[in-house]
């Protein structure tokens, strides 16, 4: 018995190690030229969320399905990088083809649900026009949802008129229409390079 | 103020408690069983103890989720799990426990077991080891990798296990208490120098990235950190635990194995310290 399960095991082994160094060497040499942002297709999970709308009903991921979406954690108090990510991401979907804007959505999650309600997010989605969607939640489920995608958020300590900063990510996380993540697009990314993956991507049969 | 919370994993993995309690449950058990002459002192336990403890709390406690989101708390995760705790483990010298539960595994299921002989000795081939260790500290501080690495969950836990065994293997290799000249251990100098060799590697890259200019690992801005630092200072820190300890771990392990050299050498002639290795095949 211990011979043939020696034999067996000599037998297997190279064709083991061969598989497994080929495994490694596609890894270092698979091909992400065909997108301008980071290719997050086997990095990260589907998007789930179960949170709440600018009407204060609850919405979840299913709820937005079939629509490309741009998922950006902020708040709308953020004096920077939330106004300057928005503004961009609405550039981009505007220079897009006329029928494929409305595939894409921005879904943008206010990490800060103490100021942002329900009333403040609806006038920032007007403010920012008609493919935006700001939600929010609990703070147990908007750091459920910011684990899931490997990122985070804290508060800073406020000042006299009770104004506090947030620290959030700074990434867009693009899924799409069957809520699989496909791109992180990162801060600096130029806005035509963000167009041309989002026309890609709208094009594209879901994957 | 102090919370239970902080003690509680950021991202519980069954696996991870599951393989701690399991080392923690053997060894313990090994401890009761086993012949009163053979036990390790107390010294030894805790040392090996506060080894497999610290390699614990870095992987589930609060102290991973500001791996996650800190680069420099990062780099102190991995000098716990790739160094410092696989350090102490070896050093507590955990073979009469090994042998223990060696002398309990039944004889027919033995022949069975022998892929994992063959492939523990390759990797504890000295060149093998040596490489891998530096190899891995390479491979997920390869900026596109480690970006990669710190999006990923499943990557994320592959890097820090890997971290882990590896440490593990490689300590074991150097704090192998059986003598070279009664066991097929490895020789002396040749454990120093490869510590040697393994500090060298360690030393260009933390210095590399002490001294960088640019941002070279920008997933944490991505992803947001723990709490408001300058990246600089995040990657310098880093940089420099990437550098220092690592160095210096590198260099006590050398006096350590030079001193037990020396010791072995002036009694050669006298009392045995170790019992030759049975062979168990």
């Amino acid at each position: 018995m211990r011979s043939t399960a020696i034999t067996h095991w000599k037998k297997v082994m190279p064709r083991v190690a061969v598989a497994l160094l080929l495994l490694l060497l596609a890894g270092c040499f698979s091909n992400d030229e065909q997108w301008h942002a980071k290719d997050i297709s086997s990095l990260m999970p589907d998007l789930q969320f179960d949170l709440i709308g600018s009407n204060g009903q609850a919405v979840n991921a299913e709820d937005l399905s079939g629509e490309v979406r741009l998922v950006f954690f902020g708040f709308t108090h953020c004096p920077d990088v939330c106004p300057t990510t928005m503004v961009q991401l609405k550039q981009a979907i505007e220079q897009m083809p006329n029928e494929l804007q409305k595939d894409v959505r921005i879904v943008f999650v206010s990490v800060d649900p103490k100021r942002d309600t329900p009333e403040q997010l609806a006038s920032y989605e007007s403010f920012f026009g008609d493919r935006v969607r700001a939600l929010t939640g609990e703070e147990p489920q908007l750091r459920e949802l910011a684990k899931r995608y490997r990122t985070t958020f804290g508060y800073g300590t406020p000042d006299e008129n009770g104004h506090y900063d947030v620290s959030h990510s700074s990434a867009v996380y693009v899924f799409d229409q069957r809520g699989k993540a496909r791109l992180l697009i990162r801060d600096g990314l130029p806005t035509a390079e963000i167009r041309e993956d989002l026309i890609t991507l709208a094009t594209q049969a879901p994957g | 103020m102090f919370s239970l919370e902080i003690l509680l994993p950021y991202d519980f993995s069954p696996l991870t408690v599951i393989f701690f309690i399991t080392v923690l449950g053997l060894y313990v058990t090994a401890l009761r069983l086993m012949p009163a002459d053979e036990r390790p002192g107390a010294l030894r336990i805790f040392t090996f103890l506060l080894g497999l403890g610290i390699c614990y709390a870095v992987m589930q406690t609060v102290f991973d989720y500001y791996s996650q989101y800190m680069f420099f708390v990062h780099r102190g995760q991995h000098l716990i799990l790739h160094h410092l705790g696989p350090f102490l483990m070896a050093l507590a010298n955990p073979l009469p426990i090994i042998r223990f539960w060696n002398r309990q595994i039944p004889e027919r299921v033995r022949p069975s077991l022998a892929p994992f002989g063959w492939i523990y000795r390759a990797f504890q081939q000295p060149f093998i080891a040596a490489f891998l260790f530096v190899g891995l500290i390479y491979f997920w501080l390869w900026p596109s990798i480690h970006f990669d690495a710190m999006l990923s969950r499943d990557l994320y836990w592959i890097m820090n296990w890997s971290m882990l065994l590896d440490g593990m293997l490689f300590w074991w290799l150097i704090f192998d208490p059986r003598s070279p000249a009664r066991s097929d251990a490895v020789g002396y100098g040749k454990r120093m120098l490869m510590l040697a060799l393994v500090a060298l590697p360690q030393m260009f890259l933390g210095a590399w990235i002490v001294f960088n200019r640019g941002m070279v690992y920008d997933v944490y801005e991505v992803c947001g950190r723990a709490w408001p630092m300058s990246p600089e200072t995040d990657q310098l820190i880093g940089g420099f635990i990437t550098w220092v300890p690592s160095a210096m771990m590198s260099i006590l392990g050398i006096l350590i194995i030079l001193r037990r050299a020396m010791h072995e050498d002036s009694k050669l002639t006298g009392k045995r310290d170790w019992k030759p290795q049975e062979s168990h095949q």
